[in-house]
């Protein structure tokens, strides 16, 4: 089986799909001649031509509106904004247009559109760049919200996403971008949506977490095993369907919970999943359910982001609490 | 195109010399120090010791030119990212900059006689801001005008098309300084716009535009003066469109090999604007290599003080993080401070 990293993976995927869907487009900024700011582009447009790998002006909200309407036309759009705090720059398009066009039409015009934008920080980008705004997006509740964060889910997910008949909104890790190979087949495989992923098992307290923060929950399990705690690792995958079996069965049997998220704590999606354990599991409950999150400040300066960001340490920490609890 | 010098550094047509040597001169050390901060800046940022910056280099003509028509006891400038000789003439000190460039904004705050915005990283949000300092000025009887300054790729966004609708309407004074370079990261000029002229676009917005030679020092400076001068006098907003040529990567995260033809960048540098002006100078009896070697040792020595200085400046230390939030943290705010600091 080929090995891939993320940007692989995802180019895999794109690959795949616009070979056995001709109505499939890709546009964005620096997609094409580039192949995008991350390469995860890289080579379609030769392979396919400039009418399906297209290089847009700089502007977000003509990207997502003019997306919605070749999808009224006929044509499987996929979107990239080039980083995920710039969607605000088509906050309107992205929510209130895409994420209600089956609705407002009554069914007439459902949308197959895929917006790609990598999120997150621990890169040292320049401010609004790393900004996890992906809360914002599920309170329009007919957008899907995907977030892989590993090769095999970005693959499988990304042609689940296009070939989805809702628009989907698929966010990246960029921080684990490139951060190491794993097995992706080469073949077709779709993941499907609103079905989590136990990433490691373990008795004693549930990690919950999505996009990059679940390599934060991995190394935060990991250190626990070595003080005798076995943790359980659960990666989302998506948000919006959201996989309240697998969170509620998993808190059921370990008794404890802790949320890790990227976004500030305050209404971050981590506040969801606290009340859906409430109301779902709270006679299992050996103590009171956790968050580690960001703080309630803007994305911080650059040479400060470690101290901002959700660490595995603070998770550490916050697992022992609750275990004297 | 309006345009002085040819590329060659000679007066077209028989023109008078426009400007006070001098003033040329000054506006050279202004450029020249400008590439010398790229080429430093470069440097360190590749040790490690810089974060991700965007170099001006080839379009020291269309910054410098266009800032020295304004007065910074009055006039306000509103930067993009790629106007750092811009930021230095109105009177931000080089080693604030560089500390910005090394994560520590706290260090490079602008001093509250500065009368300028810190960079704007979300393309064209700036634009907006612009036309609201230029309106407020108005609105009280101030005689200030607002420089804002942004790319070509920029211009596609819908903040600017709003901004100088508004500018127009309420007669803000206000000039809007769009540096053409030809790139926006990979994508060219002609994806951005299918107008041959983005110079033309002002016409739809109520005021004049016009196209200059962005790496005619001269000519930038003049169609800028004059652009101010209209916004002083209440005659409300002008866009300038400067033609000039992006000659190094983006940023240094960028490889223009992957996209760019070398021939055009050959061509560009053909057209270098430093050349330019060190060429008109010379034939006015101004610039030699004395001359040109003493201005590279005081732009040396201004630079290394600067680095010295932004090494000395105190670190950025986590507290940080919560300063400036709010007027006053609010109670779960100041928790999580605490909860950062070790404090409860
Ligand atoms: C709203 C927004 N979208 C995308 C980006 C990413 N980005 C940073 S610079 C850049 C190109 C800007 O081109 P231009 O306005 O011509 O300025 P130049 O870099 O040429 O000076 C892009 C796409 C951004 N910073 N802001
Ligand atoms: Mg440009």
């Amino acid at each position: 089986m080929p090995e891939m990293n993320i940007i692989e993976a995802i180019r895999d995927a794109l690959t795949l799909e616009m070979t056995r869907d001709e109505r499939v487009i890709v546009l964005g900024l620096d997609v094409g001649r580039l192949g995008g700011v991350f390469r995860t582009t890289d080579g379609l447009q030769e392979r396919f031509g400039k009418d399906r790998v297209v290089d847009t002006p700089l502007a977000e909200a003509v990207i997502i509106g003019s997306a919605i309407g070749l999808a009224i036309s006929g044509m499987v759009p996929v979107a990239e904004i080039q980083f995920l705090g710039f969607t605000h720059q088509a906050f309107h398009q992205m929510g209130a247009q895409l994420g209600r066009f089956r609705y407002r039409s009554r069914g007439r015009f459902p949308l197959p559109v895929t917006v790609r934008a990598p999120m997150g920080g621990g890169t040292k980008t320049p401010e609004f760049h790393p900004d996890a705004i992906e809360a914002q997006f599920v309170q329009y509740p007919a957008l899907k919200i995907a977030l892989p964060s590993n090769p095999y889910d970005a693959k499988g997910m990304l042609l689940q996403a296009i070939r989805d008949p809702d628009p989907v909104l698929f966010i990246e890790p960029e921080r684990l971008y490139r951060k190491g190979r794993a097995e992706v087949p080469a073949e077709d495989y779709t993941v499907p949506f609103g079905k989590a992923r136990i990433a490691r098992e373990g008795k004693d307290v549930t990690l919950v977490a999505w996009s990059a923060a679940v390599e934060v929950c991995e190394r935060a399990a990991e250190q626990l095993a070595t003080e005798g705690v076995q943790a359980t690792v659960i990666d989302l995958r998506t948000l919006v369907p959201l996989d309240e079996e697998t969170i509620v069965k998993s808190v059921e049997s370990t008794g404890r919970c802790v949320v890790v998220h990227e976004a500030p704590l305050s209404a971050g999606f981590g506040a969801e999943i606290v009340a859906t354990l409430q109301e779902n599991a709270f006679y299992s409950l050996d103590a009171p359910i956790a968050r580690v999150a960001s703080y309630d400040t803007p994305y911080p300066p650059a040479s400060l982001e470690s101290h901002w960001l959700p660490s595995p340490e603070r998770v550490v920490r916050q697992v022992r609490k609750l275990l004297s609890a | 195109m309006f345009q002085l010098l040819d590329p060659a550094g000679r007066l077209r047509n028989g023109a008078k010399p426009p400007l006070d040597d001098e003033f040329v001169l000054e506006g050279l050390r202004w450029m020249l120090l400008s590439r010398a901060i790229d080429a430093r800046a470069t440097a360190l940022q590749r040790q490690g010791r810089l974060g991700v910056f965007s170099p001006v280099l080839g379009q020291e003509a269309a910054v410098v030119g266009s800032a020295l028509a304004l007065d910074p006891s009055r006039d306000w400038l509103v930067p993009q990212y790629r106007e750092l000789p811009a930021m230095l003439m109105h009177g931000y000190p080089l080693h604030k900059h560089l500390l910005n460039l090394m994560g520590n904004p706290v260090e490079g705050r602008i001093p509250d006689d500065v009368l300028m915005l810190p960079t704007q990283v979300a393309l064209a949000a700036q634009l907006p801001h612009a036309v609201g300092i230029a309106w407020g000025l108005k609105l009280q009887g101030k005689d200030g005008v607002v420089m804002t300054y942004f790319g070509e790729g920029a211009s596609s966004e819908g903040d600017f098309h709003e901004a100088c609708n508004l500018a127009g309407v309420v007669k803000a004074p206000v000039v809007f300084f769009l540096q053409n370079n030809n790139w926006a990261i990979s994508t060219p000029r002609q994806l951005q716009s299918g107008a041959a002229s983005l110079a033309d676009r002002a016409a739809g917005y109520g005021m004049p535009g016009v196209q200059v030679d962005g790496n005619d020092l001269l000519a930038v400076n003049q169609v800028s003066r004059e652009a101010v001068a209209r916004a002083r006098a209440g005659e409300g907003p002008s866009l300038i469109e400067a033609i000039t040529y992006r000659m190094s990567f983006h940023n240094t995260t960028d490889n223009p090999s992957k996209y760019q033809d070398p021939a055009e960048l050959e061509a560009a540098r053909a057209r270098d604007p430093i050349a330019r002006v060190q060429a008109y100078l010379k034939g006015r009896g101004m610039w030699d290599e004395k001359r040109e070697q003493e201005f590279e040792q005081a732009i040396s020595e201004e630079i290394d003080a600067a680095v010295a200085k932004a090494q000395k400046a105190p670190v950025p230390n986590r507290s940080q993080i919560f300063d400036n939030v709010f007027a006053e943290l609010t109670p779960r705010q100041a928790a999580q401070r605490r909860e950062l600091l070790g404090e409860g």
